[in-house]
């Protein structure tokens, strides 16, 4: 059912954990089946410096929110609100169908950690 | 060097037994003739069916003409909704009150739900107590003046709750006994073949599905019990086979299996006490080393070799995954695995929250289940439910 980079990253995922002091944080909640995603960030130059993520899912939930974050990290802000959760997807090979909506779940999360760091920037300056 | 391979889905099939299939194999090479012909190879075929029909009323306890081999349990029960309803339309042109329990096979409420949107029939869905139970005094007080079929299982498959058959089969003989239309009963057995008194006298069903995977038989062959007399049309109308009731050529091999396969449960039942000595290990150790984790249904009422249980911040699916790495196979309801995308039916009617359902582990023991396995998963689970804790952060 999922392809070996799938289980890759669902048995050693990248960047995963709490971050402490984040400059924004993106939690999004699966409505179909009950997925949680939180996707921290820290930005420098526009550019995302550090990323990571907490997920309680299943295992393509847990596969793209690490493929995410490996897929973010050091891309600026305007290029990370770009990658679709087609580019997820096929980073990892492939997912099955009935999935995709984990890896749009992944995209979701990342999206909104950095809508909340302009909107927290924006109330700073 | 690879571990072992550990499989804890009794519940979803069984390895067929090595002497079952040694029965089966003759019907496959030798004995091919089909039972329909009156030639010595068919009449062959005809007595090798015959004898498995034997076999099944000698565990049932009833006569072997009421006994009908199908495609599956899923098909038996189909036909049950479907055949019996039919019949009452067919004979009294009435609409009737269909009662099943809200944990049912989806082979049942599938069925039992296209009578209601498409208007042959009333449907109620029974609720069950949060140990899966149906209380017979709800049961009593839905039954209508059209009530015809009642169908509860005897024994659920995710949950492992055996439901009072007898008792259920007690109040409707009662009830039939002072109306003019009755009410037939019928039981899906395919999960309590195995372990519980499958005798149709005792129990009072009117129909019984039962499945040869289930039980150390091959897969693709079930049987229905229909007790003499019961309302129900053909499932499969052609050749004219099983009576007319449901045609094609007869599975021989799958049925002479299947026959084979009761048979043999009455050994494995000596096994009850040693599989059900496992189960409470499992259940034991599991509740001792991983904090947040819950057992979920009642532990009396249920099958000596089921064991369900929700761990706190682990997804189901990804429990699933992290053991099959480990050669450890076991289910989940929860959502995430299933295709719908929703938690299992069963787990939300015994009020289990959605969380609860997501993260939920059934393990279902059967009879080649070892000490050693059980260790193996003890030592292995807490490990992976802490890892994905760590990755939820719960």
């Amino acid at each position: 059912m999922y392809s070996k980079k799938v289980i890759k990253h669902f048995q050693n995922p990248s960047n995963m954990g709490k971050m402490k002091n984040p400059d924004a944080v993106g939690k999004v909640g699966n409505p179909k089946c009950g997925d949680i995603m939180k996707l921290y960030i820290k930005v420098k130059d526009n550019k995302i410096k550090d990323i990571s993520f907490e997920t309680m899912g299943c295992v393509a939930a847990i596969s793209t929110s690490s493929m995410i974050t490996d897929m973010a990290k050091g891309k600026t802000l305007d290029k990370a609100m770009k990658i679709s959760y087609n580019d997820v997807a096929e980073e990892l090979g492939k997912l099955p169908p009935i999935k995709m909506h984990c890896a749009n779940l992944a995209v979701k999360a990342l999206q909104k950690a950095i809508k909340n760091y302009g909107c927290s920037k924006a109330t700073t300056h | 060097m690879a571990q072992k391979q550990i499989y804890l889905d009794y519940a979803a099939t069984t390895p067929v037994d090595l002497t079952v299939f040694k029965k089966m194999q003759p019907y496959f090479f030798e004995q091919y003739g089909n039972p329909s012909t009156i030639y010595s190879l068919g009449e062959k075929a005809s007595q090798a069916v015959e004898n498995a029909r034997g076999q099944i009323a000698d565990f049932l306890k009833c006569s072997s003409n009421e006994i009908y081999f199908t495609g599956s349990a899923s098909e038996s029960d189909n036909w049950v909704i479907y055949g019996v309803i039919d019949k009452i339309w067919e004979q009294e042109n009435k609409k009737s009150h269909i009662i099943i329990s809200s944990i049912e096979h989806k082979a049942v409420i599938a069925p039992a739900r296209y009578h209601e949107k498409n208007n042959l029939a009333e449907l109620t869905l029974l609720p069950v107590n949060e140990y899966g139970l149906i209380e017979l005094t709800e049961l009593e007080k839905a039954i209508k003046n059209n009530t015809r079929l009642i169908s509860i299982m005897y024994a659920n498959s995710e949950i492992g709750t055996i439901q009072p058959i007898r008792e259920i089969g007690e109040l409707i003989r009662k009830i039939n006994s002072k109306r003019k239309e009755k009410i037939i009963f019928h039981t899906d057995a395919v999960q309590a073949v195995n372990y519980l008194d499958c005798n149709v006298q005792n129990l009072g069903v009117d129909l019984l599905s039962l499945s040869g995977h289930k039980i150390y038989g091959p897969k693709g062959i079930g049987a229905l019990y229909i007790k003499k007399g019961t309302p129900i049309v053909s499932l499969i109308r052609g050749g004219g086979q099983e009576k007319d009731m449901r045609s094609g050529t007869e599975n021989v091999p799958g049925i002479v299996g299947l026959g084979e396969a009761i048979k043999k449960v009455r050994d494995c039942k000596t096994k009850i006490q040693s599989i059900k000595k496992l189960r409470n290990k499992l259940i034991t150790g599991i509740l001792k080393d991983i904090p947040d984790s819950q057992f979920n249904g009642s532990l009396g009422k249920r099958l000596p070799n089921n064991a369900h249980i929700s761990f706190r911040g682990a997804e189901g699916e990804s429990i699933v995954m992290e053991l099959s790495q480990r050669n450890i196979f076991v289910s989940t309801g929860s959502a995430c695995a299933s295709n719908s995308l929703s938690p299992s039916h069963v787990l939300t009617a015994l009020g289990l929250s959605h969380e609860q359902s997501h993260c939920s582990v059934r393990f279902t023991l059967g009879k080649h289940t070892t000490n050693n396995d059980i260790d193996f998963v003890l030592k292995v689970l807490p490990g992976i439910i802490k890892r994905l804790r760590k990755i939820s952060g719960k």
